[in-house]
């Protein structure tokens, strides 16, 4: 696996674009050798990815510092605007996906089209499933499109973590409550004078699983561990994430970027988090969560990370009479959950076979793998998960194991580990990059995976459009 | 026994050793790992592995090939089972010994072993996962270094004391070194296990390893692996002084060391200790004040007289009837830990409980906390409110001491289902009833059960008094009749008492037993008939005690003579608890079904008590006056002018202290032995376990039965003559006891 991964970067890096087209077209000759000609069903709406945009993805505590959520969701709803050139009344609904809520709009959807300049008579709301929120956000308008209730749907996400809601204790939350009922100044001094100073410690958002009280980082170090993934395979892996996501950055394939001049200061036009390092340099850093032996660090793990996304899907029949050409099918998709505490982060691992099954390919008829990296740990679990008859026999439920994709078709511009993770925001931009990959690469399908708390998981298909 | 067996092997290993590669042996074996040697132990003929003495033995060789072995630099010591590092001694190979010199040589062959991996030179890392108590924990505290999994299973103790022993090999002397005086007293006098995390704050290991989850191999077997891993790191990391094997101590740690350093400091703590012992044990049990024994003589003397202190008084406390009693009664507790009745067709997945009172919601806690579906019905709101809230306060207090977390508790809770009527009764596997004890009750739910329930549905009635042939009567189908009689609070105590009538079917009652096995409890399984074993047995010494009650004798000192004789808890609260109503009932009944023999005191006392409202703790008087304190802190006032109508005058001949201890012991075991004469119990070791884990009888005696063997039926029966010249039939001692009193060689236990 160590030496498979490096391979993989050296590769990447050295290798001109062209080169990697080559080798593509190489090694995958035609369409013609795949499972299915297309995923097209009869009776079934066709549904496309009209476009995808995001703003750029900063570290938390950066140029965004003094935004707020909806500032970023705006944004990105306007980028979608100048970038489609929809008219600001042809969409019939807006959906947001979101994880830590800023209390003072917790329907973001609705303030940051309000502020987008959407037509106020757009309805919208706000999802959360944790890292999976904009795919739940993108499969709602889905859903409603087959159903028939809406043509034309923008989904997305915003991740604001500059920002987080930070209460008072529970006990002073219940004085300040029946202050306000106090009908009397003898009573409100009562109250007052109730106070004591652990009242005054604040409650900081839970870093942690509800149900387990663990940290995702610790559940991820664990399952690094029960998998036999080292210490050097996961900087190795993230090495690669930074190197690639640097290379597409350079190369200008990031291209549903939209530039964000942040008030009062410069225009950002660029995600800031992509550093790729040593493995010398990595191997110092010490393990952030399982001490002293743990192998999950601050370098092999995604980080805090403010951004927002947003996509426009509508029926194939709409957007061909809005003149637009597509640049994706969105298919089959799938939505799973297992053990929160010792599969967290395994949604990959169980998503990919049943989505693949739905849509009747194999995991060779994949061009694109685009999955969500939480950690590196996490993503090269899922590999050797996926990899494994026995856990594919035992937990899984299934006669065999689906495989493990190939690196040199997976997360080939970076990924989370590199780009960032704007909790809400990161589903619409997997989805995007699958798309503009299927055409920068010439491949048909692509597949989408992420992980989520709670221990859950989703995969979706996503079909190149004809060109 | 275990013993025996694993020296039959050693003797053929021996011969094919010299022949074969020295990678034979059965018990231990190792594989080097680099410079690390990874020693593997795992008893091939048992679930847990022991110290037994093939076991120190292929220990031994193992380690004399490691050591001698200077590509290897260090040492890792596991065991490849799951959930158990070393759980002890073994302790058939103790039992084995005939005498006090043979038990202190074992004893200094075990110090010697660790002594060597105390001061091997080539560092030894313990990783432990599972338990590792006894021996096993001596064993890891005589190695340089300790890495323990989180695993709920890791448990670290020295439960030596509670078989009435003493750490035998270094524990005395290594652990107050190790983790002070006060924690290394409080492990060894209580026996209490201590988890990953508590050990790691105490000192008692250095390094903690979280559990995993599904991976490329199951979890437990994965989660070995990798603690196998981390030790090896730390053995390599101790080598090349990257890891620092003193413990680093905060300011706070520092000043208690220096404090604990001065002898004044540790007089006044052995003293405290010494009281504290006393006064919990009444002098009854010798382990104890032995272990305080040791560890001062190390601290005082040196570790030469330390450990020659450990080693006699192990030594000698092998040999007294304490321990032979407790041990005893752990194995007793083994054997009733297992169904002799078989797998049961159908295992419960839904359990029906009738009454929500104390018992009924009891019940449900120990049921849903093992995912078993439980509905839990009451007649009236008010009854299930507080059934319902009695279940969630006994979890919620699990999650107060962080036993389980609240997620824990609410997913646990989901299993209950409380309600009024009878629906979801057509999926029950089992229904228990805990309603009032009263036969046309018992018959009228009976009846309403059966119309609602599918036909493999077992009927179990908890009653501790009502015969369940008697209930049985009113049923379409006896043979799906059963008794389960729980004893309250059903989260604490230990036993369940399960009646068969010669009625009820033996899948039945293996669906019974099954049942309260996986609740946790230990279970005994006996014949029908009033009072069944456990009520039978408590009733007559209850007699007994209103009997001195009314001879003058005031409930504190009748309380303070049965604990005297190492009842945990007096006659008299004992009645409080048990609600005076309900002795007063069961007496009633009982006094029927088994006339004058279990008479004595007068039942009308008990009555008028009743009538007054005095019912015990529930109504807030009894014997004794209880407020908000946990404690009964003084006699009800009004018992006085009760008591002086009922007065009976004493007869000094059979009035002393020790007398009326064995007139209330003496009717407790004859009832017992009665008992297995006419069947109710099928073997002693029931009988044993019934009465130390179900009423408190004083555990160092091992339960009635042994009682007999080690004081003397002759003696026995001897006392009750005296008795039965003054009170009469109520003293007889019973055909079986007169046998064993003529025999002296007949004994109910080997």
């Amino acid at each position: 696996m160590a030496s498979m991964l490096m391979n993989s970067v050296r590769n990447c890096s050295l290798k001109s674009p062209r080169a990697v087209q080559f080798g593509k077209s190489f090694t995958f000759p035609a369409c013609g050798t795949k499972s299915k000609k297309t995923l097209s069903k009869t009776g079934v709406k066709n549904i496309v990815l009209v476009d995808g945009v995001r703003t750029p993805f900063l570290q938390s505590g950066t140029t965004y510092a003094d935004l707020m959520p909806h500032d970023l969701a705006r944004t990105a709803l306007q980028g979608l605007l100048n970038r489609t050139g929809i008219p600001k009344d042809a969409v019939d609904y807006i959906i947001y996906g979101t994880v830590i809520q800023e209390v003072k709009t917790s329907n973001v959807a609705r303030e940051a089209a309000l502020g987008a300049g959407f037509s106020d008579r757009i309805p919208a709301h706000t999802v959360t499933m944790a890292c999976i929120s904009s795919n739940q956000a993108m499969t709602t308008a889905v859903g409603m499109i087959a159903a028939g209730q809406c043509d034309a749907v923008v989904a997305g996400g915003v991740e604001f973590m500059s920002d987080v809601p930070i209460r008072h204790s529970r006990k002073m939350r219940k004085t300040m409550l029946s202050l306000n009922k106090a009908k009397t100044l003898g009573a409100r001094l009562a109250l007052l004078g109730s106070i004591r100073p652990a009242h005054l410690a604040p409650e900081l958002p839970a870093v942690a699983e509800f149900s387990t009280e663990e940290t995702m980082g610790h559940s991820a170090d664990r399952l690094a561990a029960a998998f036999g993934v080292s210490r050097r395979e996961q900087d190795e892996y993230a090495l690669r994430s930074h190197s690639l996501a640097k290379r597409a950055q350079d190369e200008g394939l990031l291209s549903d970027v939209v530039g964000f001049k942040v008030p009062g200061k410069d225009i950002v036009s660029k995600d800031n988090g992509i550093r790729p390092s040593s493995m010398e340099q990595m191997a110092k850093l010490k393990p952030a969560f399982v001490k002293p032996h743990g192998t999950v660090t601050a370098a092999n793990s995604s980080y805090l990370t403010d951004g927002a996304s947003a996509v426009l899907i509508m029926s194939e029949e709409k957007a061909l009479a809005l003149g637009y050409k597509p640049k994706a099918y969105l298919r089959d998709f799938v939505y799973v959950s297992q053990d929160p505490k010792d599969q967290l982060l395994l949604g990959p691992s169980y998503a990919t076979p049943k989505v693949l099954e739905r849509s009747g390919l194999k995991l060779a008829d994949i061009d694109v793998f685009e999955f969500h990296e939480a950690f590196a740990g996490q993503i090269l679990s899922n590999l050797k998960a996926m990899d494994s008859d026995w856990f594919a026999k035992t937990y899984m439920g299934r006669t065999s194991k689906v495989g493990s994709p190939p690196l040199d078709k997976f997360n080939l511009w970076g990924g989370s580990l590199s780009l960032g993770h704007p909790f809400g925001a990161t589903g619409c931009r997997l989805v995007t990059t699958v798309a503009h990959r299927l055409k920068k690469e010439g491949g048909q399908y692509g597949l989408v995976a992420a992980c989520a708390a709670g221990g859950q998981g989703h995969a979706m298909v996503i079909e190149a459009y004809p060109q | 026994s275990v013993a025996v067996k694993s020296l039959g092997s050693s003797e053929g290993l021996k011969s094919e050793k010299y022949m074969q590669t020295t990678f034979t042996w059965t018990h231990v074996n190792y594989e080097i790992k680099g410079d690390v040697a990874v020693i593997r132990i795992s008893d091939p003929n048992s679930k847990v592995n022991t110290l037994s003495l093939q076991m120190q033995k292929e220990m031994t060789e193992v380690m004399d090939e490691v050591m001698g072995n200077s590509a290897i630099k260090s040492v890792v010591l596991i065991s490849s089972k799951p959930g158990c590092f070393i759980a002890g001694a073994d302790i058939n190979m103790i039992q084995a010994c005939k005498s006090t010199e043979e038990v202190t040589r074992l004893s200094q062959e075990g110090q010697k072993i660790f002594e060597k991996i105390e001061k091997s030179p080539k560092p030894i890392v313990a990783a432990i996962n599972g338990s590792c108590l006894g021996g096993g924990l001596e064993f890891a505290i005589a190695c340089q270094y300790r890495v323990a999994t989180k695993s709920k299973k890791t448990a670290l103790g020295t439960p030596e004391v509670m078989l009435g022993l003493l750490p035998g090999a270094g524990g005395t002397q290594r652990l107050p070194k190790m983790i002070g005086l006060p924690n290394a007293f409080d492990m060894m006098l209580t026996g209490r296990n201590i988890r990953a995390d508590k050990a790691k704050k105490m000192g008692l290991v250095h390094q903690l390893v979280d559990t995993l989850g599904p991976g490329l191999k199951s979890p437990e077997e994965r989660t070995i692996e990798y603690l196998e891993e981390v030790a090896i790191d730390c053995a390599r990391g101790i080598v090349n002084k990257k890891l620092a094997l003193t413990k680093e101590m905060n300011m706070m740690q520092k000043i208690q060391d220096h404090v604990m350093s001065y002898s004044f400091v540790q007089n006044r703590i052995y003293s405290t200790v010494e009281k504290k012992v006393l006064k919990q044990t009444k002098g009854l049990y010798p382990a104890p004040m032995k272990i305080i024994e040791c560890v001062k003589a190390g601290m005082e003397q040196g570790p030469d007289a330390g450990y020659l202190a450990e080693s006699q008084n192990f030594g000698k406390l092998a040999m007294t009837p304490e321990s032979k009693a407790l041990v005893g009664l752990y194995h007793g507790q083994v054997a009733c830990k297992k169904n002799r009745f078989g797998v049961p067709e159908k295992e419960v997945k839904t359990l029906a409980i009738l009454g929500a009172g104390l018992i009924g919601a009891g019940i449900a806690q120990v049921t849903v906390e093992k995912s078993i579906n439980t509905i839990l019905k009451d007649i009236t709101e008010e009854a299930l409110n507080q059934g319902q809230h009695q279940v969630y306060k006994g979890l919620n207090d699990k999650t107060k001491k962080k036993s389980i977390t609240s997620f824990e508790r609410d997913s646990i809770l989901s299993n209950l289902t409380g309600q009024l009527d009878y629906s979801g009764f057509e999926k029950a596997d089992m229904v228990i009833e805990a309603v009032f004890e009263d036969l046309a009750i018992k018959h009228k739910v009976l009846k309403e059960v059966e119309a609602v329930i599918p036909p493999n549905c077992v009927f179990a009635s908890n009653t501790a008094a009502l015969a369940i042939k008697d209930i049985a009567a009113a049923s379409k189908r006896p043979e799906k009749v059963v008794g389960m009689h729980y004893f309250s609070p059903v989260d604490k105590m230990q036993l369940l008492e399960i009646i068969t009538t010669d009625k009820t079917s033996k899948d039945t009652t293996a669906s019974a037993v099954a049942l309260g096995l996986k609740q946790g409890k230990v279970v005994i399984v006996v014949g029908d008939g009033p009072g069944f074993y456990t009520t039978r047995c408590l009733a007559p010494m209850l007699a007994e005690a209103v009997r001195v009650l009314q001879e003058g004798v005031d409930p504190k000192k009748l309380d303070s003579l049965t604990t005297g004789f190492g009842f945990p808890v007096g006659a008299a609260t004992l009645a409080d608890e048990l609600g005076i109503d309900v002795a007063a009932h069961m007496a009633e009944n009982l006094g029927k079904a088994f006339g004058s023999r279990f008479g004595g005191g007068n039942l009308e006392l008990l009555k008028t008590m009743v009538a007054k409202g005095f019912k015990g703790r529930k109504s807030g008087k009894g014997f004794y006056i209880y407020q908000s304190e946990p404690k009964p802190k003084d006699i009800n006032p009004e018992l006085k002018e009760i008591v002086e109508s009922y007065k009976m005058m004493p007869n000094p001949a059979v009035s002393s202290d020790s007398d009326v201890q064995y007139r209330l012991i003496s009717r407790f075991v004859n009832e017992a032995v009665l008992c297995l004469q006419e069947g109710i119990l099928t073997n002693p070791v029931e009988g044993d376990i019934g009465a130390v884990f179900g009423l408190g009888f004083p555990p160092f005696l091992g339960g009635p039965f042994r009682f007999v063997d080690n004081f003397g039926a002759d003696k026995l029966v001897e006392k009750m003559k005296t008795f039965e010249e003054v009170f009469g039939n109520q003293f007889t001692p019973c055909q079986l006891l007169l046998d064993h009193a003529k025999d002296p060689s007949r004994k109910f236990h080997n």
